[in-house]
């Protein structure tokens, strides 16, 4: 029945394979992390708030408006767009061999040639989902009860405590779903890096692809690989969910 | 001493607060009672800043709650709350409710904090509960955490915001008995309540409040049996009848 089905043209590109999904998931993790530390700054930054005093207006203009501002830009905006503008505009300007901003000589030439399309793609990446995880966090925060914040406060409890020790734990159960949905998400989008030439399985595929003219098998292999690590995601969010709960 | 002059507080263009003035001295138990929306929880938590006052002044023990220099933390360590809704902290024991504020804010260790907070779940009837969590307990069983939780600030002034409001009617005794108990040891106290025959019996003085004002206030012999203000008079004719 699968007779047709060409596992030779698999088997030829495995490494290419294997190094893609490396790549895929390297991205995913470092998108991940770097996307939920910035993307609880955002978060907490959309909604800082002084009520009254010297650091009113500060704090809304230099944090508030700022952490509004980056979400609505990556949220709004197309991440192939945002991959392209990282890489050919924003990239070059910080790292280039004569005049990079950031990093500039040897170093610079050093890093674009070895790990180029790789910085961008993870740059991209973690930009881009610290946005939507900003908005998980700060959904997360918002929902829960103000009489937590009240209390916490009423005790002499700091803002930066009562976040740390009393809201973000709690918030944090009720985050695990649909931060395990951005998770998804990420490992999905990450495919779109292939643009800039980084080798992550939709690159694999795509060379596969190109050099047989077949293209039902590589992209078929790839669609079961990222079922398969979709599936697991989901089952170890799922897992997670269930062990707080019960605590 | 609590000292609160023409404090003023708005919500939008509506006025809940107005003009309020005050003395409240130390040691002494007040009761605010007065029909839902006079403004007396939005009075009672614009002293410990929960809400800020749009005008006026709040002195609370020389922490002058109504500037911008004052800290909060500092006030708010002073003057204790109590909430109508319990606000426990859900995922925390009963003891590790009481023992977080002490350790965050005072800087006690970990072991004094627990021996401080046993004693005080002890104090309120709860010794056996330290190891609970909220949703384990009944809400008089909350409530009761929740004051021990505020008392472990040790703050000199406590306030109480319809504290039995939110309970079944036979939990209320049980958290009425302890708020009693720290009446009769001497703390400042404001308690926000519907329970006139409480206010009766435990309070220095009743404050009466109605439309963002306060009526009338004096001895509770005097505000229950004979109001001055025909407001006062009528409040207390339609509550106290209910509750026969």
């Amino acid at each position: 029945m699968f007779a047709w089905f060409r596992t030779d043209i698999i088997i030829e590109y495995w490494p290419l394979f294997l190094q893609g999904l490396k790549t895929t998931l390297i991205l995913t993790a470092i998108g991940i992390f770097f996307g939920t530390i910035l993307g609880l700054f955002l978060g907490l930054g959309k909604i800082a708030n002084v009520e009254r005093g010297f650091w009113k207006w500060p704090v809304q203009l230099m944090i508030r408006l700022p952490s509004q501002i980056y979400i609505g830009f990556f949220r709004g905006t197309p991440l192939f767009v945002q991959i392209l503008l990282i890489h050919f505009a924003l990239v070059p300007l910080l790292i280039h061999p004569e005049d990079g901003v950031l990093i500039q000589g040897e170093w610079a030439l050093y890093l674009k040639r070895e790990y180029g399309a790789m910085i961008s793609g993870a740059l991209a990446l973690s930009l881009n989902s610290a946005a939507y995880i900003a908005e998980i966090f700060r959904a997360g925060i918002q929902s829960i009860d103000r009489g937590q914040f009240e209390a916490a406060r009423s005790l002499g409890l700091s803002y930066f405590h009562t976040m740390k020790s009393i809201i973000i734990p709690q918030a944090f159960r009720r985050m695990l779903p649909p931060l395990g949905n951005e998770a998804i998400t990420l490992l999905k989008d990450s495919s779109l890096v292939s643009a800039i030439g980084l080798a992550e399985l939709a690159y694999a595929a795509r060379t596969a692809a190109g050099a047989y003219a077949r293209y039902w098998e590589p992209y078929l292999f790839i669609s079961v690989l990222y079922l398969v690590i979709t599936l697991a995601m989901s089952f170890m969010v799922h897992r997670l969910e269930k062990r707080y709960q019960s605590a | 001493m609590i000292k609160i002059q023409n404090l003023q507080k708005y919500f939008g263009s509506k006025q809940v607060l107005k003009d309020v003035s005050c003395e409240i001295k130390d040691n002494e138990v007040v009761c605010v009672i007065g029909p839902s929306g006079s403004g007396k929880s939005t009075f009672l938590r614009c002293i410990n800043a929960l809400e800020t006052a749009q005008g006026g002044s709040i002195d609370v023990d020389s922490f002058i709650v109504t500037s911008a220099e004052t800290d909060l933390n500092k006030l708010r360590a002073h003057a204790g709350m109590v909430f109508q809704r319990f606000n426990l902290f859900p995922h925390k024991t009963a003891l590790e409710n009481i023992m977080l504020a002490p350790m965050k804010v005072k800087g006690l260790s970990a072991a004094a904090a627990e021996a401080k907070g046993k004693e005080l779940l002890a104090r309120v009837g709860l010794a056996e509960k330290a190891d609970s969590y909220p949703s384990e307990l009944s809400g008089g069983q909350q409530q009761r955490v929740a004051i021990a939780r505020a008392l472990a600030m040790e703050p000199q002034v406590m306030l109480f915001d319809e504290p039995t409001s939110a309970l079944d009617p036979e939990m209320v005794g049980e958290v009425l008995d302890v708020i009693k108990s720290l009446a009769h040891e001497g703390k400042t106290m404001i308690v926000v309540t519907h329970e006139m025959g409480f206010a009766r019996q435990v309070s220095d003085r009743i404050m009466f409040m109605d439309q963002g004002q306060i009526v009338e206030q004096g001895p509770p012999e005097k505000i229950f049996s004979a109001a001055e203000n025909e407001r006062t008079r009528t409040f207390l004719s339609k509550v106290l009848l209910h509750h026969q």
